[in-house]
């Protein structure tokens, strides 16, 4: 086993991680923080990916390696407009949960 | 089995842990930390896949930009009243238990991946004496698939109109709410004045050397941003509001220039993104340089979150 494939296995152990605590962390921002470790987990299987390549003579492949520069920046995007969500709701509601118990007549007022 | 091998598997071990401690940690706070280590740590990975170009965006935006998005987070939510539901041990077991398997399936599926390695590095390599670049990365990202990112660049647009949306009637165009430092703290003041001329240097260079080595606008980009949420963070220049125009003319500036780059290829090149022979790198730069102008104005107004209060005048 070579260690780029340590890496690969690495990365499929984060995804299940942040699957893990997508579902059963109640806070939303650790569900976010859960997020991008699932995130990051898909990001490393394509370094294994990339890294596959130098076996036919190239340091890695440039195309999935690219993939993930992109991926990063986008995921950074959706993570400040889901924390300026969290942040919003406990403006408006005194709290930042996602219980369905949430006191409806709250929600609205500004 | 060498010895880079078990200096590998070290990594990995310390990887997860920390990732593990992200998702365990009983207080938001530590988690916030642990993922700013997490991420640092990670780099260290990229650099051991040789993506070097990647391990410097995960160093700077992964680690450190998102871990100050959260940090701030953090000290705002504290406030929030605690929440008490918690799953029960049965339903968290059967969870951990299909989180497992998939994790499994994943890496299952990694191991046994097909002998013959579809690549486009080759190619990739062939044609990169075309676009004048040396960095095979940067000739993905601006020339074979320029498209993508011309688009991410409007996704970072639309998350940044999102957030600024989710700013209330009367903070319009007000000053994003980025949490400042009450007390004007000696360390972190001085590290606020030393630091961005070096930051600065450093950004510019980073998007430079992009077209050859590793970095680029995105590297570059996070850097100047990161100088410019110090200095404000220290209170010593004031974040500015929202709806001024220098501020949203830097915002658009990156995806016009690359659009009418992108537009100009349809008459001295052959089809839209295309740039004409020979003159692909001074297009190539120019476009970096006015993206990464761009990456950090958006990467910091993201960071600063929507506004907050209106500007006194």
């Amino acid at each position: 086993m070579s260690g780029a494939n340590l890496f690969g296995i690495c990365g499929a152990a984060l995804v299940g991680l942040g699957l893990y605590g997508l579902i059963t962390n109640p806070e939303p921002l650790r569900k976010i923080l859960a997020f991008n470790l699932l995130g990051t987990g898909v990001f490393l299987i394509f370094g294994l990916i990339s890294r596959r390549a130098a076996a036919a003579g190239f340091p890695g492949d440039p195309v999935p390696q690219a993939m993930v520069i992109t991926a990063i920046v986008v995921a950074f995007a959706a993570t400040a407009l889901a924390v300026a969500l969290v942040l919003r709701l406990l403006e408006q509601t005194g709290r930042a949960t996602l219980g369905a118990d949430n006191p409806v007549s709250e929600i609205g007022n500004p | 089995m060498s010895s880079w091998f078990f200096a590998d598997a070290g990594l990995v071990l310390l990887v997860l842990a920390i990732g593990a401690s992200t998702i365990f940690a009983r207080k938001a706070f530590d988690a916030a930390i642990a993922f700013v280590v997490y991420g640092l740590l990670l780099a260290i990975a990229w650099v051991r896949l040789s993506a070097i170009d990647v391990a410097l965006t995960e160093a700077a935006i992964g680690g450190g930009m998102t871990g100050t998005l959260l940090l701030g987070a953090v000290a705002r939510l504290r406030s929030a009243e605690p929440d008490n539901i918690r799953l029960g041990l049965p339903v968290r077991l059967a969870t951990g238990f299909c989180c497992a398997l998939v994790a499994a399936g994943l890496a299952g599926t990694l191991l046994l991946l097909p002998e013959a390695i579809p690549t486009l590095a080759p190619a990739a390599m062939e044609n990169l004496v075309h676009t004048g670049l040396g960095n095979p990365v940067a000739g993905v990202l601006f020339a074979y698939r320029a498209l993508d990112t011309l688009l991410e660049k409007v996704v970072l647009l639309l998350a940044l109109l999102g957030v600024w949306s989710l700013a209330p009637n009367n903070a319009w165009n007000g000053i994003p709410g980025l949490r400042l430092y009450e007390r004007p703290n000696s360390t972190l003041t001085f590290l606020a004045q030393i630091l961005p001329p070096v930051g600065i240097v450093v950004g510019i260079y980073m998007c430079w050397v992009g077209a050859n080595a590793p970095g680029g606008a995105f590297q570059g980009g996070t850097i100047l941003a990161a100088m410019w949420l110090l200095v404000i963070i220290a209170r010593l220049e004031n974040a500015p509001s929202t709806g001024q125009l220098w501020l949203r003319i830097g915002l658009v500036l990156g995806p016009a220039v690359f659009l009418a780059a992108g537009l100009a290829g349809l008459v001295s090149a052959n089809g839209f993104l295309a740039y004409p022979p020979g003159y692909a790198k001074p297009f190539i730069v120019t476009i970096e340089f006015a993206l990464t102008i761009s990456i950090a104005v958006v990467l910091a107004m993201l960071a600063a979150g929507p506004s907050k209060q209106v500007q006194q005048e």
